[in-house]
Order: structure tokens, then C-alpha cells, then sequence
């Protein structure tokens, strides 16, 4: 039945994106295994573990588009969510390094033998069991959300207020992970990351492994979201975007519907945090930094929020023009940055996707449907 | 030797009368100067010290000092005595009484005077001496605390002649509260030193606290129980101070997130846009008193101490020119969608730091501080430094300004109405874009000014601005949006709690409770602290 939930209503566009997703889910880590490295089919090794940061930024991108696209929810603070997730997977790798690390100490990590801490902290047992790790990967994010949705959506804490709140949830949490204090590594994060369920991190095959269960975890995000969306659910998620008063008075719980979505949108960008740890090979406060998670907005609004593929081609273009101009120039890489917020929110409201839709819709010159962001609000 | 001392004392009197007498002073210092080269050993050398801070001549004192720091050389020919400053293998001399330079030499030609421990605690009793006779007041005063604070019991001689001299009633204080350090750290009888001690007690301070530390350890049992006693008053007072000064340092704080907050507030609060640029438009501010120095530094030297002043509306006018075409440019495209509008002033913020990134580079530039309000002063336990002062008076002055413009100017009547009713408003004739324009480029222009106050405490670098920008969105909701009043109390309240918070958490875990404190205060008052009633809060 769980099959049939997240499969209804897929319809061709969903086919087809799925299959692209999962096609280089398995085509690229199959390239870089089984191809030699000479010929130009070969896909080398850097490029699988860039390649796969990019699918977990889409799946982060996948949940705030969620939350900002189908409930008018900007939140400025999903970075913290991503990085409370890339931190609980970070905890169970620091566990794994065991006795191999500088001070080859079994149960503490360098950085608390360093700081002469003499045993581990509470909040650090059972990290070393994946299954607790992986939990908690879902669960601290989620419960950090919970909470404050709980206490924001209850009094009505809405539009700018909600995105200045979140923004000052990151910065708040920034400054506390930049603390030695907190056992979280401090500055320099969790680094040197040696196995993930006994294989080694840096090896081809663990990297291909994580690279396809990446593009499976935004595949099964982009189902579960298309889901929700096409249920009754979605409809009043949408209800409340665009007249939240009017769905209140209409008898619907605004509230218990903006925290539901909101909460599964954290998990999401937990599990995205999570994937992208072992890929990348360092978690540290900076991706707390509120700058961050603006910039990950921005994905969303150049691919186009209120569509589930939007936000996905946003992160993967986004990330590959930064990948590209920091290297190339790296002075020109804000500016296009910036140009990009400006451009987008002035020229191009509905992103690249709804850009290319409204295009052939007036193509075939079939009547226009209503317009799927929001203009403004009602109230 | 006080005969002699005494004439010396008269020689000096007569040297700030008399311009033709100092060359028989001097003649005698000199030759005492040169002594010091000439001594053999240790013992020798404090003789010779000794009887240099007997002339009372505070010519000497820079050619103690240069003994005491190890830079008075002796020529290996003939023996002259000259204070050296090392120079790769040359050493440029100065003559230590005259203070003339004498040319550069090969150092090989010149042996240092060493000097030990011992030597050095006799230098600074020496030094404080002769400088307790200096006719300047200021010089006594220093003087006079210096001795408070290192307790040499050699200095009491000249400290009591120079107090029997003395008629500036604050260096007199000083004077006797040094005498009374003496006596109380030296022998003497159980009675001078409770006498002592009282004058300590009423001195108060964390010097005197480790005085009486000392003296509670080797003393008959009543001045110990007394210097106790006035441990503990000493402690409850300095608690006391403690929380004042805590108080100024929020006061402080709280004017300088104030001047930040305050554009913020007639932008967001009363327009309703929300401007990530808003820092930006600080670092402008900031910038522009950068150049006016520059141009100043390189022109019109003379006019330095009021580059601040010119500064001011300069920064004011070029930030708000920059408010207005953002206004124009990019904001009225957006009313309405204030979300839309977050996201494309954040993206401006990123081109204006970039640009200013690659115009000036991404380090620290140096802007300086004129001269009235370089320096700091006490009041009581307290210290405060001049800039930090004009910064608060700045602070409350901007706001005043602001207010009567909002309340008494005909601009200020139809930003007021635009923002209350825009269709009403419009109706009446008032050019409602004009009157945006305007109110964004007024908001702008005080983060301008606010960027010219904070070029004085703080690093001028591209980033200037984004350190503030999430501490003024927190102060104008705390306050309450829409409400310059709340902005005032807010910034206040937030610098003065997290000031008191910093001893017992630190300063960054008390910035993370702060944020987490308004963080849940909005849920309990999502409109702020001092929320717009009646049709305002409609819109």
C-alpha cells in the first residue's frame, strides 16, 4: 500500500525524471568502475564525489521547495537543518576512525583527546552504531523543526517574521557549533573520516555505492513529495500558501498542516546532510553560516519553486556554475551570484521551469491556467 | 645630601623662571649622567643613580628610563654617555639630556650599560621620584600613582617634600594615597599604618585590594583583621562598579546596534521592505569616511580632526543616492512580495561587497580617529574611552533627528500617510513613489551615518555590514516593527543584557542565548515589544 501511495498520479514528466535520475544514479558510478581510465567514456573519480554532492544539494533544494513552493513557508534556516543531519552522520564516522586516528585513543575522537577531555560526552554514545546514527540523522533535525514550528506556527509567526526567526536559528546555531565546548569539533568540524559500515571512504566502490543511494534518496524524496502534493494534504498546503486566513476560517488546522510539512521537510534536508558527509569528507560550522541557506533558496527560485523538478535543476545548474566560475573567476562568482537573485526574482518569478511551461503553453496556445505561485497574499 | 638636595630643588624653581639658569643645572645632571658610564659595578652604578634622583632634575628621567630599558651606551673612547636605539648593526644616538640626535655609529664602538633586577626596582623609585618634582601636574599625578603602585619605601622621602610642595588638590590625593602604600607595604608602627589604611579603604579599586592582600599577610593581628575588613568593603564596593561599568559597556553596545537598527527601522519597520542590504549600506557609510581621510590625509593634513565631521554628510548622501536607485531599480518592482524582495536585496549585498571587494581589496582598511575622540577617562571604578562616548551621544542625537523628522517635517507627514493608507494617500495628491523613494533613501542615508560611527570602532572591511544585519532585523522586531520607540528601547535592552550575560557565559554563548531569548519572545508577542494598535496592524 506504502507502493501505491508514493506512486499515484505519477504522470509522464515524473516517469521520465525518475528514470533520468536513477539512469545517473547507476550510468555514472558504472562509468567510473568499468570504464578504463583512458578512455573518454571514463568517468574519473572526483567527478562521481562532485557529481553526488550535487544530487544531495537537489534533495535539500527538493525540501524547501516543499516548505517555501507549496506552503509559502520561506525558511532561511535549512542549511541548520542540513548540517544537524551532516553532523550525526559525521559522529558515526569520527566512531568508526577508532583507535587509527593521531592519538590513536578507541573511544575519544582526536579533537576531545586534544581539548584533554577523559571520556565521552552523553550526547555522543551510540553514535557508533549505524542504525542509532541513522536515526538520529532524521530525528534531531526533525525534532529541531517540531519545536520551532511548534512555537511559531502556533502564534501565528508568518511570512518575513518566519524567515528572519529561522535565519536567526542558524546564525545561533553557527555560534554554538563554533564552540570547542560543545564536543562537536569546533571550527575545524569532523574531518578524516576513515570507514562507513566497514568500508573504506575514500575507495571507488564505496563512493559508487554512495553516489547511487544519493540518487535514490532524491528520487524516493522527489515520489514522496509528488505524493503529498497530490493528496488531499497538498491541496490545503496549497490552500494555505495562498490564503492562509481563508483555509483557517474554512475549518482546516493551519498550523498542524504548516508543522507537519515542515518537520518532513527538515528530515529531508537531514538526509541530505547525511549523504553528503561521507561524499564530501568534512562537516564544520559553516554550513550553519545564514549565508548558506539563503544561497540555497536561491536554487530553488532560479529552477522554479512550486514545481518538484524545478528545484532539482536549480542545485545541479547553481552548484555547477559555482563549481565552475570560482575556479575559472573566482572575483565574477558573486556578482553572478548576486545578478542571479536580482535577475530571478525580477524577470523570471517562476524560475526556469514555469519560464519554459508558461513558453509552450502559449506555444500550443492553449489557455493558461491560473498561475501556480502564489502573486501575493490574500489577507 | 638634603642641603644639596634642596639647592637642586631651588635650581629647578629658578630653571622655570630664569632661562639663563637650567645651563648650571644641566651641567651638573650631565656630569651625574656621565657617572653612570663611569661606574664600575652594580653598587657603583646605584650610587650613581641614587644621587641622579637626588638633583630632583626631571631632565634625568630619560636617560633613566633608557637605563632601565637597557639603550644607554657608553662610547668605548672617551666614555660619553648616549641613549641608543639599535639599527641592524648601527646604532642611532640620541644625547639623553638634551634629547638631540647625535648621527648613526657602528655599535662596535659602544658598550651597553647592564642593568639587574635590583638595579631596576632602584630606576623605578628613581624615575617616580624625580618626576613627583616635575612642575607639571599630570607628569606629579602619574608620578604619584606609580608609586602607589609599585610601593618603593625610597620614594617617601622625596614623596613627603613633594607633597609639603604640592597644591593641586587631585595630585594631593594621589600623594597621600601613595604615602599611605608605603607606610602600609614598609615599617611602621600599628597606628600610622591603620591610619594608612583607612586612606586605602576609602581609595578603594583592585590595586588596593592586592595592597591589602599583602599586607594582611605579615602584620600584627589588628592591622590584618582591619585590612580584612576593608578587603571586604573594597570587594562589595568594586560589585558595585562592576555592575555600572557592565551598564556602560550595554550603553555603549546598545548605541552602536541602535545606529545600525535605526535605518532598518524606517525601511522595514516603517515601509515594510525588508533590505538585506542594509549593512551594506553601513560599509558604505564606513568607506566613505575612508576616502574622506584618504583625500584629507594626502591634501589638507590640517584638517584631520574634522574629517568625522565632513564624513558625516558625505556618508549620508552617497549611501542614500545608493538607497534611492535601489528603490528605484529594483524595490518597486517587488511591493508585495516581501519575500521576493529579501532575496534580491540579499543578492545586491553580494554585488556591493564584491564590488567594494575588488575596488578596495578584501583587507582592513585604516581609518583613524581624531583627536577628541582618541583617549579615555575614569570615573570612579569606571573607564571610559571618548569615542565610545560620542558614539552613544551620535546614537541618540540620530534618533532625536529622525523622530522630529518623522513628526514635524512635511516629508515626514507623507511617509507617514503613504505607509498608513497608500490609496488614501495617493488620493490627496501625495506622489506616493516620490515619497517611497524618498523614505528608502532617508533609511539608507542613517545606515550611511551609522557606518561613519562604526568606522571608529570597528575593522573597515567588506564584510562590515554583515555582522550587523541579523542583530537590527532582531532589534526592530524585538522593539517592535513600525515603532522607532521600541527600536530605541530594544537596542538598549539587547546590548545592556548581553553585556551582563558575557562574564558568567561568554560572549559568543551569551549572543546565542540572546538570540534564542528573542526567539521565543516573538512567539509570545509576534508584533514585538511595543506593537502598532488599531488599523496599522491591519495591513
Amino acid at each position: 500500500m506504502k507502493g501505491g501511495f508514493l506512486l499515484r498520479g505519477l504522470d509522464r514528466g515524473g516517469l521520465i525524471f525518475l528514470a533520468i535520475v536513477l539512469g545517473v544514479g547507476i550510468l555514472v558510478p558504472a562509468l567510473n568502475l568499468l570504464v578504463p581510465p583512458g578512455n573518454p567514456f571514463h568517468v574519473p573519480g572526483y567527478a562521481v564525489s562532485l557529481v553526488g554532492k550535487y544530487l544531495c544539494f537537489a534533495l535539500l533544494a527538493l525540501s524547501i521547495d516543499l516548505v517555501w513552493g507549496y506552503c509559502g513557508i520561506l525558511s532561511l534556516g535549512h542549511g541548520a537543518f542540513f548540517a544537524l543531519g551532516g553532523y550525526a552522520m559525521g559522529m558515526y564516522l569520527m566512531r568508526q576512525i577508532g583507535a587509527r586516528g593521531v592519538y590513536a585513543n578507541p573511544e575519544l575522537p582526536d579533537f576531545m583527546v586534544f581539548l584533554n577531555w577523559k571520556e565521552l560526552p552523553w550526547y555522543w554514545y551510540g553514535f557508533d552504531q549505524f542504525w542509532f546514527a541513522a536515526i538520529m540523522v532524521i530525528a534531531v533535525p526533525g525534532a529541531l523543526a517540531f519545536l520551532l514550528g511548534w512555537f511559531a506556527f502556533r502564534s501565528r509567526v508568518t511570512g518575513v517574521y518566519l524567515s528572519i526567526i529561522t535565519q536567526a536559528m542558524t546564525f545561533a546555531l553557527l555560534l554554538a557549533f563554533f564552540r570547542n565546548d560543545m564536543g562537536f569539533g569546533g571550527n575545524n568540524g569532523l574531518t578524516d573520516f576513515k570507514d562507513i559500515l566497514g568500508y573504506p571512504v575514500q575507495a571507488a566502490g564505496t563512493r559508487a555505492t554512495l553516489f547511487f543511494a544519493s540518487a535514490l534518496a532524491l528520487a524516493l524524496g522527489f515520489l514522496l513529495c509528488r505524493a503529498i502534493i497530490r493528496s488531499k494534504l497538498g491541496k490545503v498546503l496549497i490552500a494555505i500558501r495562498d490564503a492562509e486566513s481563508r483555509t483557517r476560517f474554512l475549518g482546516y488546522r493551519v498550523e498542524h498542516y504548516k508543522l507537519f510539512v515542515f518537520t518532513l521537510s527538515a528530515c529531508m534536508a537531514g538526509v541530505a546532510g547525511a549523504l553528503y558527509v561521507p561524499q564530501v569528507g568534512i562537516i564544520n560550522p559553516s554550513e550553519f553560516s545564514p549565508a548558506q541557506s539563503i544561497e540555497m533558496v536561491i536554487w530553488v527560485a532560479v529552477g522554479g519553486r512550486g514545481t518538484l523538478i524545478g528545484p532539482v535543476i536549480g542545485a545541479i545548474l547553481v552548484n555547477f556554475g559555482k563549481t565552475y566560475f570560482t575556479a575559472a573567476i573566482p572575483d565574477f562568482w558573486l556578482f553572478a551570484l548576486g545578478g542571479l537573485f536580482i535577475a530571478v526574482t525580477l524577470f523570471l518569478p517562476k524560475g526556469i521551469v514555469g519560464a519554459v511551461t508558461d513558453w509552450t503553453k502559449r506555444y500550443r496556445k492553449t489557455p493558461s491556467r491560473p498561475d501556480p505561485v502564489a502573486p501575493k497574499p490574500a489577507e | 645630601m638634603v642641603l644639596r638636595r634642596l639647592l637642586y630643588a631651588l635650581a629647578l624653581a629658578c630653571a622655570l623662571l630664569a632661562p639663563v639658569q637650567p645651563a648650571i643645572a644641566q651641567a651638573d645632571t650631565a656630569s651625574l649622567i656621565q657617572a653612570l658610564g663611569e661606574a664600575k659595578n652594580y653598587t657603583e652604578l646605584e650610587q650613581a643613580v641614587d644621587a641622579l634622583a637626588a638633583t630632583g632634575d626631571s631632565a634625568a628621567v630619560p636617560a633613566l628610563e633608557a637605563l632601565s630599558a637597557g639603550a644607554l651606551y657608553t662610547k668605548k673612547l672617551g666614555g660619553a654617555v648616549l641613549i641608543g636605539v639599535e639599527r641592524g648593526a648601527d646604532l642611532a644616538l640620541t644625547d639623553p639630556l638634551t634629547g638631540e640626535s647625535a648621527g648613526t655609529e657602528p655599535a662596535g664602538g659602544y658598550e651597553r650599560i647592564r642593568v639587574n633586577n635590583r638595579l631596576r626596582r632602584a630606576l623605578r623609585g628613581a624615575i617616580g621620584a624625580l618626576t613627583l618634582l616635575s612642575p607639571k601636574p599630570d607628569v606629579r599625578q602619574a608620578a604619584a600613582e606609580a608609586v602607589y603602585k609599585n610601593r618603593d619605601a625610597g620614594a617617601l622621602e622625596i614623596l613627603e617634600e613633594a607633597l609639603a610642595k604640592e597644591s593641586v588638590a587631585s595630585v594631593r590625593v594621589a600623594m597621600i594615597e601613595a604615602k599611605a602604600a608605603i607606610q602600609l607595604a614598609g615599617e611602621a608602627d600599628d597606628a600610622t599604618k591603620l591610619a594608612a589604611l583607612e586612606i586605602i579603604e576609602k581609595r578603594g579599586g583592585r590595586e588596593s585590594l592586592a595592597l591589602l592582600g599583602q599586607v594582611s599577610a605579615n602584620a600584627s593581628p589588628a592591622v590584618a583583621e582591619a585590612a580584612q575588613a576593608a578587603v571586604k568593603k573594597i570587594q562589595a564596593e568594586l560589585q558595585w562598579w562592576a555592575i555600572l561599568q557592565n551598564i556602560t559597556y550595554g550603553i555603549s553596545l546598545g548605541s552602536v546596534l541602535l545606529l545600525a537598527a535605526i535605518g532598518l527601522a524606517i525601511t522595514f519597520g516603517v515601509m515594510g521592505v525588508i533590505n538585506m542590504a542594509h549593512g551594506e549600506m553601513v560599509m558604505i557609510g564606513a568607506y566613505t569616511t575612508f576616502m574622506v581621510q584618504e583625500v584629507i590625509r594626502t591634501s589638507f593634513p590640517a584638517l584631520f580632526d574634522v574629517s568625522i565631521l565632513i564624513a558625516l554628510p558625505l556618508a549620508f548622501l552617497v549611501a542614500g543616492a545608493v538607497g534611492v536607485a535601489i528603490e528605484r531599480g529594483i524595490i518597486r518592482f517587488l511591493y508585495g512580495r516581501p519575500l521576493e524582495t529579501l532575496l534580491a536585496t540579499w543578492g545586491l549585498s553580494l554585488i556591493l561587497q564584491q564590488a567594494v571587494r575588488t575596488i578596495f581589496g578584501p583587507t582592513n582598511r585604516e581609518v583613524g580617529n581624531p583627536s577628541w575622540m582618541s583617549g579615555a577617562f575614569d570615573i570612579g571604578q569606571i573607564s571610559l574611552t571618548y569615542g565610545r562616548l560620542w558614539i552613544v551621544v551620535f546614537g541618540l542625537i540620530v534618533f532625536a533627528a529622525l523622530m522630529l523628522m518623522l513628526r514635524r517635517t512635511p516629508l515626514g507627514l507623507q511617509m507617514r500617510a503613504v505607509t498608513q493608507n497608500r490609496r488614501m494617500a495617493a488620493s490627496m495628491g501625495i506622489r506616493t513613489p516620490w515619497v517611497d523613494a524618498m523614505t528608502f533613501g532617508l533609511g539608507s542615508g542613517v545606515a550611511g551615518l551609522a557606518g561613519v560611527a562604526l568606522s571608529q570602532i570597528d575593522n573597515v572591511s567588506p564584510n562590515l555590514g554583515q555582522g550587523y544585519i541579523i542583530d537590527s532585523f532582531m532589534i526592530v522586531i524585538f522593539g517592535g516593527v513600525g515603532n522607532l520607540w521600541g527600536t530605541l528601547v530594544g537596542a538598549f535592552t539587547l546590548g545592556v543584557v548581553n553585556k551582563f550575560l558575557e562574564p558568567y557565559a561568554g560572549a559568543v554563548l551569551g549572543k546565542i542565548f540572546v538570540l534564542v531569548f528573542i526567539i521565543l519572545f516573538i512567539q509570545v508577542r509576534p508584533r514585538g515589544l511595543f506593537a502598532l494598535k488599531g488599523r496599522a496592524v491591519e495591513q
